[in-house]
């Protein structure tokens, strides 16, 4: 569906449902240079589920307009005014690497606004190396096969997708060349200059879930234990054998772990 | 810090899509040869009819066997994902039909393989789909030949008979910038000797019934979408970009940014056209791709010899070849094919259709049968076969002469190929 947020058309998928308000909603936030379309899966099974879907285009994304923004504050301060333009309360946030990023500092910053967050493939801060920013900003197409080549695990270069036919290293490409130029460094560059997320995260009262991939290449393991320990009730899941891209590698032990947090535990 | 590495070719053709069965470590890809699969629970079979989880539940929509065949071609094009087909004839069916329905047109190089041409010139137009053919050559002409109510390109990365080779950047270049996929038919180079989505095309498809098996046991087809044209964007797509009555009211768009085209093929096509593979097929043309970079080299390396030989004989009138500097299209292989133009051409004997006969008839190693892209070396005489009912005017039409005969080079020695061809020009010439 199509909101007006800050005057700009902003797309959101809701699973293929009405958009019902009265239901517990949960938010979903993609990755740098990705759209909704990353959580096709998971956020289909929780709209069918009694759940009001938000599966976000941020700005400058998929089939939002306006351009990308620079700051995870700005992200945050975003996805508030999009609950507000979704006559949406109060909400569960789940985020992937710079989604999960701008899921941290919402919470932390609207904690009346949250529920609960899920933050999948998260390190915070997530410094992003400048091999990476310098190729982002000069050559996006090499950032990109960079990119993907650390977000699968040795098993997802090889591919063995649960989705029939489905190449998800080609997928993945594909999606990420969708993107306007200047959007991967923009996405990258917020990512790199977050690094108040340690100093945020007392101030999230909500529980907070860390999914991490246990060969994660592109956010270490490491940093997720040491996040969860400066949360008030940061709960750490390790999904065996998968990479970054941990959606399309073993969506169904995502979904798994999404559904038992957010859909099993009563939501306070 | 150094790029990271990722697989090539030769790698990708014999792991892609592949990881060792989890009950048995199978090594190889297990032949799944079973209709359909067991539900967990009630849940898990809801969620699976409702895309709420990847899996298989019925193999004419999808098998294990096949997803395994359907990924590493996806992999080894630079695709986002493709559907194995009963046949190549089946793959081009469930692309034209998945994107229009009556009332659209395709405008389609005339160089095609008979029986895509059959299927646009004949049997489509009783479905309210029209083609016009025009010459691969004439860009201006394919611009001209765009109607409003056009919604495909297609064409053959080498066409048939004279391997016109498909100007594949320019081609996608007209057809986008009309709001159009450029769709071609990548049977004769294999994604070892060109890959068209990387080109600009949008979608491709395989009769894998040729190179890709190359062992000539089983019929099949595959096809790839690049995931690169925007849907939503073009507007002429509703199959695609509106909500589908048949598949609880989803907008395949909308669902999947780079994947629509598949996924309307697949929960369309599949299921209600029903020409999927049988999963013994799937692992049949799977023991061929293992291979494949291996034996495209070697059909190439044939091919150059054996054209190295023919070329200048006395009892050859031309050959048709792009590696040929007299080739119409020399000088464009040389930029989109510069591992080689395939394992397929035609020359012309002199002597017309008699000295043809002849010349099959003498052979002992080539095969004359109607096929090619077999591992053993083919050969037909399209004037006393294929087109036998054709004048000597109508053969002219469709770039056929009364002495021209179709190879399909193997993976024999060259040596003996040479040797079985001089005996055949031999009694060609004899007279």
């Amino acid at each position: 569906m199509d909101l007006t947020v800050n005057g700009l058309t902003s797309y959101a998928y809701t699973g293929g449902k009405h958009l019902d308000t009265a239901l517990p909603a949960v938010v979903f936030i993609h990755g740098a240079e990705l759209d909704h379309s990353s959580w096709a899966l998971q956020s289909r099974w929780f709209a069918n589920h009694g759940f009001a879907v938000l599966a976000v285009d941020l700005p400058g994304h998929g089939r939002s307009a306006g351009p990308p923004l620079a700051s995870i504050q700005d992200i945050a301060a975003w996805l508030i005014a999009l609950l507000d333009a979704a006559g949406i309360t109060r909400a569960a946030l789940v985020g992937h690497s710079m989604g999960s990023l701008a899921a941290l500092e919402t919470a932390a910053a609207f904690p009346e606004r949250v529920s609960r967050i899920v933050l999948l493939g998260n390190a915070t801060p997530m410094p992003v190396s400048k091999t990476l920013l310098d190729a982002a900003r000069d050559d996006p197409t090499r950032a990109e096969a960079m990119i993907n080549a650390w977000s699968h695990s040795a098993h997802g270069h090889i591919g063995g997708n649960t989705s029939p036919g489905m190449w998800m290293y080609g997928a993945n490409r594909r999606l990420m060349a969708r993107a306007g130029r200047a959007v991967l460094f923009n996405d990258l560059s917020a990512c790199n200059n977050y690094l108040q997320g340690l100093e945020q995260a007392p101030r999230v009262l909500c529980p907070a879930l860390l999914l991490c991939g246990e060969r994660d290449q592109m956010t270490a393991l490491k940093s997720a234990r040491n996040l969860a320990k400066v949360l008030a009730d940061g709960r750490l899941q390790v999904l065996d054998g998968t990479g970054h891209s941990m959606m399309a590698e073993q969506p169904d032990a995502v979904l798994d772990a999404l559904r038992g947090f957010l859909a099993e535990e009563p939501v306070a | 810090m150094a790029d990271p590495k990722t697989y090539g070719l030769d790698t990708l053709s014999l792991h892609a899509g592949q990881v060792p069965d989890s009950q048995f470590g199978a090594r190889a890809t297990p032949i799944y040869l079973t209709t359909s699969f067991v539900f967990k629970d009630s849940d898990q079979a809801a969620a699976l009819f409702n895309m709420e989880r990847a899996g298989h539940v019925y193999s004419r929509i999808s098998n294990p066997t096949n997803a395994v065949l359907e990924e590493r071609i996806a992999a080894l094009e630079g695709g986002v994902g493709a559907i194995a087909t009963a046949s190549g004839q089946a793959a081009l069916h469930l692309a034209i039909a998945t994107l229009m329905g009556a009332g659209s047109h395709i405008v389609a190089s005339r160089a095609l393989y008979g029986g895509s041409h059959n299927l646009l010139e004949y049997t489509l137009p009783r479905f309210g789909i029209d083609t016009s053919f025009v010459n691969p050559r004439d860009l201006d002409g394919l611009r001209a030949a765009i109607r409003p109510n056009t919604r495909l390109i297609f064409g053959e990365t080498l066409g048939n008979p004279g391997l016109d080779v498909l100007d594949v950047p320019r081609v996608a270049e007209i057809a986008h910038a009309h709001g159009l996929p450029l769709l071609v038919d990548a049977t004769f180079t294999t994604p070892c000797l060109m890959q068209p989505l990387e080109l600009g095309a949008d979608l491709l498809f395989h009769s894998a019934t040729k190179f890709l098996g190359g062992h000539g046991v089983a019929i099949g087809g595959l096809l790839v979408d690049g995931g690169t044209f925007d849907w939503e964007k073009s507007g002429k797509f509703p199959t695609l970009t509106e909500p589908y009555a048949g598949f609880h009211g989803m907008d395949f768009a909308e669902e999947s940014t780079v994947a629509a085209f598949l996924l309307r093929a697949r929960r369309e096509g599949l299921r209600d056209f029903g020409a999927c593979m049988s999963p013994l097929t799937a692992f049949q043309i799977l023991q061929g791709v293992e291979t494949l970079p291996l034996r495209m080299a070697r059909h190439v390396e044939n091919t150059r010899k054996v054209i190295a030989h023919l070329s200048g004989h006395a009892a050859v009138e031309s050959i048709s070849y792009p590696e040929l500097p007299d080739h119409p299209d020399h000088e464009l292989a040389k930029r989109l094919l510069p591992k080689g133009c395939g394992a397929v051409f035609s020359f012309v004997l002199k002597g017309g259709r008699d000295a043809g006969k002849r010349f099959i008839e003498s052979l002992q190693v080539f095969s004359h049968l109607a096929n090619v892209g077999d591992a053993k070396s083919l050969v037909i005489h399209p004037a006393s076969t294929t087109h036998f009912r054709m004048g000597a005017e109508a053969l002219a039409a469709a770039g056929i002469h009364a002495g021209t005969v179709r190879l399909s080079i193997g993976l024999e020695d060259a040596e003996d190929l040479i040797e079985d061809l001089n005996r055949g020009l031999h009694a060609a010439a004899k007279g």
